[in-house]
C-alpha cells in the first residue's frame, strides 16, 4: 500500500520508546503499559502531546518448569514470590526447593505492569505501593532468555507473553485471591476478562495520527489487522 | 619522528645532489622546498591525528562529567557509591551502585584468576615449547578468538555454560556472575596470550642459553628464567586482559543474571556496571535523574578502565626500556 514508507522496528521495551517518543526520536511507539503522568509532563516540555491507541489485548501467563508440581498461585503468593518474602517452594505447596524469581528488566513496560498490578497488588485490599521487586531477582534483558531458563530450571518462575507458553513450559492457573477460582491464561480466559492478568497493548503517537501513522493505525485496527494479532498469540479487541 | 627521519635521510641526498651537478642548483633547490613543504605537511598531518585522538578521549570525559554530575545534587556522592538499592523507575527513585561497583569486581576477579594460568601457560608453550609449525596454526587461532561477536559468547554462556555451571556447583540458577566470568576469561584469552607471548619472545635467548648451560631443565628454564623476565610483559597482557573484562557487556548482561542484590559470592546472580548501564539506558529520558545515574556509573568505569589502560601502558614501557640495547 506504501511501498515508499519504511518503519524501523527497535526497542527492547515499553519505557525505551516512550523515551523515544519523548525525545523526539520515533513517530509512533509500542507499550504494554500506560504512560507516567510524570512521562506526560516530560513530553509536554519538549513539545510532544502523547496520544494512546489500543490496538491488542495481552494475557501475561505465569510459568515455571513442566516438573513444578505447583500448578496455582494467588497474587498474594506471587508478590510475596517477586518481593523475596517466599524463597522456597514448599511456602506455596510444592517441594522442599528455593524459589528463582525471574523478571524483565526496568526497560520493559511488563516489569512495571507487574510490579504494579501482581507485586503491589492493585486493586485488591492488600494493595501495597510500597512494594518493589526483591534484590534477588533476576532482571532480564529480554524474554526470550527468561522463556528459556524456565524451559531449563526447576526452580524458575517467569512471566513471558501468550506466544512463549510451549511445551517446555507449564502455565500456572492464577487467583485473585484464595476464596477466587484458578483461571489457566488463554485466548478465551483473556477475551473473556476472566483471567487476571491480563493488560492493554498500546500504541503512542505524537499527538492525533496523520498521514501514514493514521493508515497504519487503521490497518492494525481492521478485521485483517486484528487477524494478524490473533496469530502472533495476542488477543484482539473484540 | 617518522618526519625527522625522513629529513634525516633526504637532505643529505639533496645535498650531494647539488654538489656534483652544480648546473642544477636551482632546480634542487626547489626541490628541495617542496621536499620540505610535502614533509610540513606530513608532519601536520600526523600531528592533527595525534590531536584528535586526544580530542576525542576529552570530549568523551567532559560529556560523562557533564551527563554524570548532576546526580549528585539529587543523591549525596556517598549515598550513590555506597548504596545498595537501585531502584530508579520507583517513587521516590533511589540510586545506589554499590550492588553493580561489586558485582564487576567479583567478574573481573574471577574471570582474571581463570585467565591467567591459562593465557600464561599457552603463551609459554607457544613461545618456548611449540615448533614453529604449531606456533604458526595455533597463535592466528588464538587471536580469531578476540573477533567473534560477544552477543555469540553471551549466547554460548546462555545454552551451554550456564547449565554445566548451575549443575557442577549445585547452584539454584546457572545464570551468575561465575558464568559470566568463564565467558569474559575466555574473551581476554587472545590478548593475553599474543601480548604475553611477544613478551617471553623478547626475553634474548642468551638467557636461555646460560640457563641450559647451567644444567636446567626446559621446564626450570621457562619458569625460572623466562617468565621471570618476561613477567612486566606478562603483566601488562594481564592487564589489557583485565581491561577488556570489566568493559565487556553483552555477554555479562545476557548471562550474569542481573539480581540487584550485592553478591557476597562470585556464584549468586549478579548485575555488573556494564550490564546496568545496557539495561537502563534504553528507558532513561534525557536529562533525567536515571539518565544521570547512569553517565555517573558510566564516569566510574572511565575511571576503572583508564586506570588499568595507563597502569598496563607503564608496565610495558618497562618491559621495552629492559630489553633495549
Amino acid at each position: 500500500m506504501h511501498p515508499k514508507v519504511r518503519i524501523a522496528v527497535s526497542g527492547p521495551g515499553s519505557g525505551a520508546g516512550i523515551a523515544a517518543l519523548i525525545n523526539g526520536t520515533t513517530d509512533i511507539c509500542q507499550a504494554s503499559r500506560k504512560i507516567k503522568a510524570k512521562e506526560i509532563d516530560q513530553a509536554k516540555a519538549n513539545g510532544v502531546s502523547p496520544y494512546e491507541i489500543t490496538v491488542a489485548l495481552d494475557a501475561l501467563p505465569v510459568v515455571v518448569h513442566p516438573q513444578n508440581p505447583i500448578s496455582e498461585l494467588t497474587f498474594a503468593q506471587l508478590s510475596g514470590i517477586y518481593t523475596n518474602q517466599i524463597t522456597n517452594w514448599k511456602e506455596v505447596g510444592g517441594s522442599d526447593a528455593p524459589i528463582v524469581a525471574l523478571a524483565r528488566d526496568t526497560n520493559s513496560g511488563t516489569h512495571v505492569f507487574f510490579k504494579e498490578h501482581v507485586v503491589q497488588m492493585k486493586g485488591l485490599s492488600t494493595e501495597d505501593k510500597s512494594l518493589e521487586y526483591g534484590p534477588k531477582v533476576l532482571l532480564l534483558p529480554s524474554t526470550e532468555g527468561g522463556a528459556t531458563e524456565v524451559a531449563k530450571n526447576p526452580y524458575a518462575i517467569f512471566y513471558p507473553g501468550l506466544g512463549y507458553v510451549t511445551d517446555e513450559v507449564k502455565p500456572l492457573g492464577i487467583k485473585k485471591t484464595a476464596d477466587d477460582p484458578a483461571v489457566l491464561p488463554s485466548l478465551e480466559t483473556a477475551l473473556d476478562g476472566s483471567y487476571p492478568i491480563a493488560r492493554p497493548l498500546l500504541y503512542y503517537t505524537n499527538g492525533e495520527p496523520t498521514g501514514v501513522t493514521k493508515a497504519f493505525i487503521d490497518y492494525c485496527l481492521s478485521p485483517e489487522g486484528q487477524q494478524k494479532v490473533t496469530d502472533v498469540g495476542y488477543v484482539p479487541l473484540e | 619522528m617518522w618526519g625527522n627521519c625522513l629529513k634525516g635521510k633526504i637532505a643529505p641526498m639533496l645535498q650531494r645532489g647539488a654538489s656534483t651537478a652544480t648546473a642544477d642548483a636551482g632546480l634542487a633547490k626547489s626541490l628541495r622546498r617542496r621536499w620540505r613543504f610535502g614533509e610540513k605537511a606530513i608532519e601536520g598531518w600526523i600531528f592533527l591525528n595525534g590531536l584528535l585522538a586526544i580530542v576525542v578521549l576529552l570530549g568523551v570525559l567532559v560529556l560523562l562529567l557533564r551527563e554524570g554530575l548532576p546526580i549528585f545534587a539529587h543523591t549525596p556522592p556517598w549515598e550513590f557509591f555506597f548504596g545498595t538499592r537501585w531502584y530508579p523507575i520507583s517513587e521516590p527513585p533511589t540510586f545506589g551502585v554499590m550492588p553493580f561497583f561489586v558485582a564487576t569486581l567479583w567478574v573481573t576477579l574471577v574471570a582474571t584468576a581463570v585467565a591467567i594460568p591459562v593465557g600464561v601457560g599457552c603463551a609459554a608453550y607457544l613461545a618456548e615449547v611449540a615448533p614453529t609449525k604449531v606456533r604458526e596454526t595455533v597463535k592466528p587461532i588464538i587471536e580469531l578468538l578476540a573477533g567473534i561477536p560477544s552477543v555469540v559468547m553471551g549466547f554460548i554462556g546462555l545454552m551451554l555454560l550456564s547449565p554445566l555451571v548451575q549443575s557442577m556447583f549445585n547452584l539454584n540458577t546457572g545464570l551468575s556472575g561465575l558464568t559470566a566470568a568463564i565467558m569474559l576469561s575466555m574473551m581476554s584469552l587472545p590478548i593475553i596470550v599474543t601480548v604475553s607471548e611477544d613478551a617471553l619472545r623478547a626475553v634474548p635467548d642468551d638467557f636461555r642459553k646460560a640457563s641450559y648451560a647451567l644444567g636446567a631443565t626446559r621446564w626450570e628454564t621457562i619458569r625460572h628464567v623466562c617468565i621471570p623476565g618476561a613477567l612486566s610483559g606478562i603483566a601488562a597482557a594481564v592487564m589489557l586482559g583485565v581491561g577488556r573484562a570489566i568493559g565487556e557487556t553483552m555477554t555479562v548482561l545476557m548471562v550474569a543474571g542481573g539480581a540487584l542484590a550485592v553478591p557476597y559470592s562470585p556464584t549468586e546472580p549478579m548485575m555488573p556496571m556494564t550490564a546496568a548501564i545496557a539495561s537502563g539506558i534504553g528507558n532513561a529520558v534525557r536529562g533525567g535523574l536515571q539518565y544521570q545515574a547512569l553517565f555517573a556509573i558510566g564516569l566510574i568505569l572511565f575511571v576503572m578502565t583508564l586506570s588499568v589502560n595507563l597502569i598496563a601502558d607503564r608496565v610495558l614501557e618497562r618491559q621495552k626500556r629492559k630489553f633495549a640495547r
